[in-house]
């Protein structure tokens, strides 16, 4: 059987649930850059590969990860998600979810690494 | 630097379609697909008017069928954008890196005045890509009205794609803008998800075909406010609030929305060609089959001994073609913006033989 908070696709984005959602952010001990995606949407078809491929460069500094958002409508609704793509990036600040960054539509990979920039300084390309 | 015979600018219908010729005219060519390639069609779902796919097919697909096609016969697909060009000579210079620190998302936020010091900033840089001939292909953006709060709150209860969001709003109160063919289609892509619509009408009837008008005007989650205008968006992290005008007696009134939906057309996509092509007053590519006054003036200016127009899809600068949306003002299809495409494919081969 497959665990949800550990199911990962092909190079390692980690997709999370209405049931893993904050367990899984709060467990990170990382910021955690969150793809809100639908599989009908053709941006966040564009923005699927590209996210698979900052998954590998990031692993061990920030943890990529995606929700559903058809299949996952309460983490959806929470977080505010009223168009998609959207990407957030939270960090957990004493014990609590703090977002730090929110870009709504498909801005293009330089878009993504400059958010990723911002909460991990020393990543080198 | 990248020498190419022909460079084509967008990837939507017309530019693969241009690819797809100018490939297999052995011209090698070279299309900027930009980051987010695919054009208007990859927010839509089902197509249903292209011809060929009986079952209709869903417009990400076509995009990227559109695009593996051009591959196979030897285009290359480079995901950047273009960010600055130069016709003013041959071979034409064009310029696909950013300085430093600003991204694509910057230029299409940014107002002419910053797209104008950006070009200058780019263009005291070395090009990156010279090309014998330039197919512009770069297509259309959803047009905004300009009212305060419709800005800040995009994404967050404003959306120009009611198809892509739509399912945000299940059970929710919702408003269209707009009159023409694209207003009904989001109306009704909105029935099946929310409360209710309220469409906005400026005018005292609407542009759309018959068909679509009585397929809104007919349904129950359906409200048509006509001689209607949006002033305001108001909200608090998202929309909560809009201000409604009647255009006639000048009242107001604010009513309590979730989701606000902008459809009163498309905006050529020409920011970074004003001063390189000439454009109609719209900012749309005026080429010698422009469905227009000044297009009828470039045909006949371009006239062959034997009566012909030549080469009907060149731009005021010779070498330079245009097609698809970023040209058409009246059709707005994929397939018009498809064959546009392989117009000025042909176009350009012919035109490169005969130089």
């Amino acid at each position: 059987m497959t665990d949800s908070a550990t199911k990962t696709s092909q190079t390692g984005a980690i997709h999370l649930t209405d049931a893993t959602f904050e367990q899984t952010i709060k467990d990170a001990g990382m910021p955690v850059f969150v793809d809100f995606f639908a599989e009908w949407c053709g941006p966040c078809k564009l923005a699927a590969p590209i996210v698979e491929k900052l998954a590998g460069e990031y692993q061990g500094k920030a943890m990529i990860a995606k929700v559903d958002t058809d299949e996952n409508r309460d983490v959806a609704i929470k977080y505010g998600i009223m168009s998609i793509p959207t990407v957030i990036i939270f960090t957990v600040e004493d014990g609590k979810i703090k977002e730090v960054d929110r870009k709504i539509g498909f801005p293009g990979e330089g878009g993504y690494r400059q958010m990723l920039g911002k909460v991990v300084p020393e990543h080198k390309e | 630097m990248q020498q190419t015979q022909v460079a084509i600018i967008g990837s939507g219908p017309s530019g693969y379609t241009a690819a797809l010729y100018t490939a297999r005219a052995n011209l090698a060519p070279l299309l900027f697909a930009g980051e987010k390639s695919g054009g208007q069609l990859m927010n839509t779902t089902d197509i249903e008017n292209y011809p060929g796919f009986p079952q209709g097919i869903p417009g990400p697909q076509l995009m990227m069928d559109m695009r593996a096609q051009a591959e196979r016969f030897g285009s290359q697909v480079i995901d950047q954008y273009v960010t600055a060009v130069d016709f003013s000579a041959k071979p034409f210079k064009l310029w696909t890196h950013f300085p430093e620190g600003t991204t694509g998302e910057m230029l299409e936020k940014a107002t002419p005045e910053e797209i104008t010091q950006f070009v200058k900033t780019v263009k005291a840089t070395p090009h990156d890509v010279e090309a014998d001939a330039v197919i512009l292909s770069v297509g259309a953006q959803p047009k905004m009205l300009g009212a305060p709060g419709e800005k800040e709150f995009l994404g967050r209860g404003v959306s120009t794609c009611a198809v892509c969001d739509a399912a945000f709003f299940r059970e929710k109160s919702t408003i269209v803008v707009g009159g023409g063919d694209t207003a009904m289609e989001d109306t009704l892509a909105l029935t099946k998800f929310v409360k209710q619509v309220t469409l906005l009408v400026r005018g005292d009837t609407m542009r759309a075909s018959k068909v679509m008008q009585d397929r809104v005007l007919h349904h129950p989650k359906v409200k048509v406010l006509f001689q209607t205008t949006l002033k305001e968006v108001k909200g608090e992290g998202a929309v909560k609030e809009v201000v409604l005008k009647n255009t006639v007696t000048g009242a107001e009134e604010t009513q309590v929305i979730d989701g606000v939906f902008i459809a009163i057309g498309h905006t050529p996509m020409t920011q970074l060609f004003a001063q390189e092509v000439s454009l109609d007053s719209h900012g749309f590519i005026l080429t010698r089959q422009s469905l227009s006054a000044m297009g009828i003036e470039m045909a006949r200016l371009a006239l062959t001994d034997e009566g012909k127009v030549g080469f009907p899809t060149m731009t005021s600068v010779e070498g330079v073609f245009a097609a698809g949306d970023v040209v058409d003002t009246r059709y707005w299809q994929a397939v018009t913006a498809a064959a546009q495409g392989c117009q000025a494919a042909i176009d350009a081969e012919r035109w490169l033989e005969k130089r």
